[in-house]
C-alpha cells in the first residue's frame, strides 16, 4: 500500500503532526504568520473528540493548555513574535511547575509588530531567555514542511519525555512554503506517553525524585490529587523557600536537559569530512546555505554545512570539535547576530565566526553565503 | 454537633497565612460547608487560583489544587474545564488578581458561561505586597500608593460579571458568615459560570490606613452596609444610598454552557466526518 | 540540475497564490518531480501586488525562493514594473494584454492575451482567470503535461465547480499555444 501523500504548508503540516502525536487540546490566539495551525486544529480536533478554544489573548491561550495538560490532555499553541513575549511569563510557569506542552512559534520581524509577513528567525533566543528565572530550554528549527511535522511529534514526545514546555520554531519561509508531504503510517514514528503515576493516590507527589529526575504526573480527575503551584516548591507540590530544597529543585529542572543533551540535540551534517569552510545554518536559511555550499565545492572550494535541528539546547560539544579543525565559520541568520553569538562561545577563537544578518523580511540567498564563503582564507 | 472542617483540609498545612481579622478563613470555611453539602468527590473537583492573599486559598484544601500565575486563574480553569467537563471546578481569588491583571480573562470566562464557579474575595486592596490600590479601592481611601487619596473609580464586580455574561451573580460578606456556604451551594449547582462576590476585609493594608480602629468596627461596616435584595425591593433610593445589596443578584438559566456548547460541535464535526 | 523556476504575480484576491499551489501540486503529486511553492503578500486579503513563486526540479530543492526566474506572470501592471527584474534573459513572460501595458526592457518571449476577459467572455465566469492562466503558463513552460496540470486543478477545486475549472484551464492552454504560435 502506497503511504498518504498531499501538498502542504509547513503550518498545516505541524497541525498534523500534533494530531499524530496524540493531541487533543489546542489551545490559541490567531497571529500572523502561524494562524493556520489554529485553522486546522479548529477542524480536526472535534472529529476525534478534542478540544479547540479560541481564546481572549495569548496568555490566556498559555493558560489553557496548561490547565488541560494538568486534566491529562496533551496539547499544543500556535504563535508568533508578539503573542511569544506575551506567552513567555506562563512558559515559565510549565518549567517550574513541570507541565509538558507544546509552544509552536513562528518566527517573524520583530520587534514589537515588526514585519507580520516577513520572514524572521530573531526569536530564537527569546526561546530559552524570555521568560524570567533558570529554567530548561528545548526548541527545535524544522528545515522544511516535511520536517516540520516529524518535529512537531519529536517535540510533543521531549515534552512528555521530560516534563518540560518544549518550542518548535520554524521561520515564517518554512511555515509558509508548500512541499508534498509523506504521511508516517500510524506507529512508524515513535510517540512517547506521558509517565503516569505508579503509586496509589495516597501516597503520590508530583515531584516526587525516586523516580528520578523527571518524576511521573499524574492527571487531574483520574483519582489523584495533588497541589500545583508557580513558587518554588518541594516534592510534595507545596511551596517551600527552604534554601537547600530550592537549590535541589531548580538544578535538577535544569539538569533534566542538559544531562540529557545527547539524546535531545539532533543536527545535519553535510559535506564536513574534509570541510575547510563551515557554514552553520538553520531553519529555512540552512536551504540557502546547502545550495551554497554545493556551488563552492563545484569551485573547488572545501564547504561544508552544519545543520542545527535543535536550536537549544545548543550543540555546543559539536561545534567545539568542528570549530577546530576549520579556517572559519559562516552563520547565515535572518537576524542581527543570535546564532553567531553562540558559535563564538563554543569556537573560543579557535576559528572566525562570520555572519550575515539580515533583518529586511528578505531571505537570504545563496550568492550572499557564497560571496561569505569566499572571504574565509 | 460541630462541623468537621478538618475532613477538608490537608493535613500540616496550617497555620495559614492570614493575618488575625482577616475574612478569607471565613470564606474558606463558607466554602468547605458548600463543598459538604453538595458531597463533592475531592479528585474530581478541582480548586484553582490566581496571586494573592485569596489565592493560597487551595493549598489548604484537600483536592486537586492549581495555584496559577497572577490574573490567570479563569484562564487555566477554562483550560481544565473543557479538557474534563465531568470536574467541578472552583475559582477563589482577591479582586486585584480578578478585576485588574486577570480582568480580561475574568470577563471571557463570564461571556462563555463556561460551568465554573469563580468565588472573589474582594477586600478593595492588593494585601499580599503590601496595600497598594485595586480596581475596588473606592474613589478617595487611601492606599499605599495613593497617599493623597484613590482617584480612581472603582469597579462593582457584580455588575461586571452581569454585563460581561455570567448566569448567575450573588454577594455576600465576611461578616454574613453564615450565608456564604448557601451561596456558594446555589452558584456551584447552578449549569453555567457563576461569580459570588464576597466583600472581605483587609485590617492590616486597608483598614489601617482607613481609619478603621479595629478589625470589628470593619465587620460592622460590612454589617451595616449590606441590604439583601429582598428587603431592598421595599427601600427608596435615599435609603440605599451607600448600602450594597447582597444575596442572588442575578440567574440566568436559559443560556447555553460552554462545554455543553462544545459537545455540539464535536457532535456536528463527527457527523461530518 | 534542472532547477526551473516560476512566478505567479498579480493584485491580492486575483488568486494567483491558487494558480501556484495547483501547478506545484501537478510536479510534486502527479509528475513525480519535486516542487515547493512560497508566497509573499502584505496585510491586504484584496488589491496590493502579491506573488506565489514555484521551484520545480527533478531532485530535491534547496533554496525555496526564485533566484533568475524561467517564466513569470503578470496579471497586472504594477506586479510586471515590480516582479520582472529577475526574470531571466529569454523568460518566458505570460501577460494579461488588457491590464499589462509597459513591458519590461529585456530579451523575454513575451506571450499576451486578454486573460481575465476570456475568462469572462470564453468560460463565463471572471472568477476563474487565474485557471485560464495556470493553463496558459503549464503549456507555455511544458514543465508538467497537460494531464497531470488538469488533475491537479480538479482535485483542488471544489466539486461543483469541476466543469468550470476544466474549461478554463483547456482554454487558457489552448489560447496560450496560439498566442505564441
Amino acid at each position: 500500500m502506497s503511504k498518504k501523500v498531499a501538498f502542504l504548508q509547513g503550518n498545516e503540516a505541524a497541525a498534523h503532526g500534533a494530531l499524530y502525536a496524540g493531541c487533543n487540546f489546542f489551545g490559541g490566539y490567531p497571529i500572523t504568520p502561524s494562524t493556520e495551525v489554529a485553522e486546522v486544529m479548529s477542524i480536526e480536533l472535534p472529529k476525534i473528540g478534542g478540544k479547540f478554544i479560541q481564546m481572549e489573548d495569548e496568555i490566556g491561550a498559555m493558560a489553557a493548555i496548561l490547565g488541560a495538560s494538568l486534566a491529562g490532555s496533551k496539547v499544543l499553541t500556535s504563535t508568533s513574535g508578539p503573542g511569544l513575549s506575551l506567552k513567555q511569563e506562563l512558559i515559565g510557569y510549565g518549567c517550574i511547575a513541570e507541565i509538558p506542552c507544546v509552544v509552536y512559534n513562528v518566527m517573524r520581524g520583530g520587534p514589537s509588530t515588526g514585519m507580520p509577513t516577513g520572514p524572521s528567525q530573531s526569536d530564537v533566543m527569546c526561546a530559552k531567555w524570555g521568560t524570567h528565572g533558570d529554567h530548561p530550554a528545548i526548541c527545535l528549527t524544522p528545515a522544511s514542511v516535511q520536517e516540520t511535522y516529524e518535529e512537531v511529534i519529536r517535540a510533543f514526545n521531549l515534552s512528555e519525555k521530560y516534563r518540560t514546555p518544549v518550542m518548535v520554531m520554524p521561520d515564517e519561509i518554512v511555515a509558509h512554503m508548500r512541499e508534498r508531504i509523506v504521511f508516517p503510517e500510524q506507529g512508524e514514528i515513535e510517540v512517547v506517553p506521558r509517565k503516569s503515576p505508579t503509586v496509589p493516590p495516597e501516597q503520590y507527589k508530583p515531584y516526587d525524585t525516586s523516580f528520578g529526575d523527571v518524576p511521573p504526573l499524574a492527571a487531574f480527575g483520574s483519582g489523584y490529587k495533588f497541589h500545583v503551584t508557580g513558587l518554588n516548591k518541594m516534592q510534595d507540590g507545596f511551596p517551600t523557600t527552604k534554601a537547600e530544597i530550592v537549590q535541589a529543585e531548580e538544578e535538577r529542572q535544569v539538569r533534566k536537559v542538559d544531562a540529557n543533551i545527547d539524546d535531545i540535540v539532533t543536527f545535519e551534517e553535510y559535506l564536513l569530512d574534509d570541510v575547510e569552510v563551515l557554514v552553520v545554518a538553520y531553519g529555512s536559511t540552512s536551504r540557502s546555505a546547502r545550495y551554497a555550499v554545493n556551488i563552492a565545492r563545484e569551485q573547488g572550494i572545501k564547504a561544508g554545512m552544519f545543520r542545527i535541528k535543535t536550536f537549544w539546547p545548543f550543540p555546543d560539544k559539536q561545534i567545539k570539535a568542528l570549530a577546530g579543525r576549520v579556517k572559519g565559520i559562516v552563520i547565515p541568520e535572518m537576524n542581527l547576530g543570535m546564532c553567531s553569538l553562540e558559535l563564538e562561545r563554543c569556537a573560543q577563537g579557535k576559528a572566525p565566526v562570520l555572519g550575515i544578518f539580515r533583518v529586511d523580511g528578505e531571505p537570504i540567498n545563496p550568492d550572499q553565503i557564497l560571496d561569505k564563503i569566499k572571504e574565509v582564507k | 454537633m460541630a462541623f468537621e472542617y478538618e475532613k477538608y483540609l490537608r493535613p500540616g498545612k496550617l497555620p495559614h497565612i492570614w493575618c488575625p481579622g482577616c475574612g478569607h478563613g471565613i470564606v474558606m470555611k463558607g466554602l468547605i460547608r458548600a463543598m459538604d453539602t453538595l458531597k463533592l468527590k475531592k479528585e474530581e473537583t478541582a480548586l484553582v487560583s490566581g496571586i494573592g492573599c485569596a489565592s493560597r486559598l487551595p493549598g489548604y484544601i484537600d483536592c486537586c489544587t492549581l495555584h496559577t500565575a497572577h490574573g490567570r486563574a479563569a484562564a487555566f480553569a477554562t483550560g481544565v474545564k473543557l479538557a474534563k467537563p465531568e470536574m467541578n471546578v472552583i475559582l477563589v481569588g482577591g479582586d486585584g488578581d480578578g478585576t485588574a491583571i486577570g480582568g480580561n480573562h475574568f470577563i471571557h470566562a463570564c461571556r462563555r458561561n463556561i460551568n465554573m464557579t469563580y468565588i472573589i474575595m474582594n477586600n478593595y486592596i492588593y494585601g499580599m505586597t503590601g496595600g497598594q490600590f485595586s480596581p475596588c479601592t473606592p474613589t478617595g481611601h487611601k492606599a499605599s500608593t495613593t497617599p493623597y487619596g484613590n482617584p480612581d473609580p472603582g469597579f462593582d464586580i457584580a455588575k461586571l460579571a452581569i454585563g460581561a455574561g455570567a448566569t448567575f451573580v450573588a454577594r455576600g460578606t465576611a461578616f454574613h458568615a453564615n450565608q456564604i456556604d448557601k451561596l456558594i451551594v446555589e452558584a456551584i449547582q447552578h449549569k453555567g459560570f457563576s461569580v459570588v462576590e464576597i466583600l472581605d476585609d483587609c485590617p492590616t493594608t486597608y483598614g489601617r490606613r482607613n481609619k478603621y480602629k479595629s478589625v470589628i468596627e470593619m465587620m460592622n461596616r460590612l454589617k451595616e452596609v449590606a441590604v439583601p435584595v429582598k428587603a431592598a425591593e421595599k427601600m427608596t433610593a435615599e435609603q440605599l444610598q451607600g448600602k450594597v445589596l447582597t444575596g442572588v443578584l442575578y440567574k440566568d438559566e436559559t443560556k447555553p454552557e460552554y462545554t455543553a456548547e462544545y459537545a455540539k460541535v464535536i457532535e456536528r464535526a463527527t457527523a461530518a466526518k | 540540475m534542472s532547477r526551473y523556476e516560476l512566478r505567479f504575480s498579480g493584485a491580492g484576491g486575483q488568486g494567483l497564490i491558487t494558480a501556484g499551489i495547483i501547478m506545484a501540486k501537478a510536479a510534486s503529486i502527479y509528475e513525480g518531480k519535486q516542487a515547493v511553492q512560497s508566497q509573499s503578500y502584505g496585510p491586504e486579503a484584496r488589491g496590493g501586488a502579491s506573488k506565489s513563486e514555484v521551484i520545480i526540479s527533478d531532485g530535491p530543492i534547496d533554496y525555496p525562493k526564485a533566484t533568475t526566474v524561467d517564466a513569470l506572470l503578470a496579471m497586472t501592471q504594477e506586479a510586471c514594473d515590480k516582479y520582472t527584474h529577475d526574470l531571466k534573459d529569454g523568460g518566458i513572460l505570460l501577460v494579461d494584454s488588457d491590464l499589462v501595458k509597459n513591458l519590461p526592457k529585456g530579451n523575454f518571449k513575451v506571450v499576451s492575451f486578454p486573460i481575465i476577459n476570456t475568462a469572462k467572455t470564453d468560460v463565463g465566469r471572471e472568477i476563474v482567470a487565474n485557471i485560464v492562466a495556470l493553463g496558459a503558463m503549464v503549456a507555455l513552460t511544458g514543465q508538467v503535461s497537460r494531464e497531470n496540470a488538469e488533475k491537479a486543478v480538479l482535485s483542488s477545486v471544489p466539486e461543483a465547480f469541476i466543469e468550470l475549472n476544466r474549461k478554463a484551464f483547456s482554454i487558457g492552454y489552448d489560447r496560450a499555444l496560439a498566442a505564441s504560435a
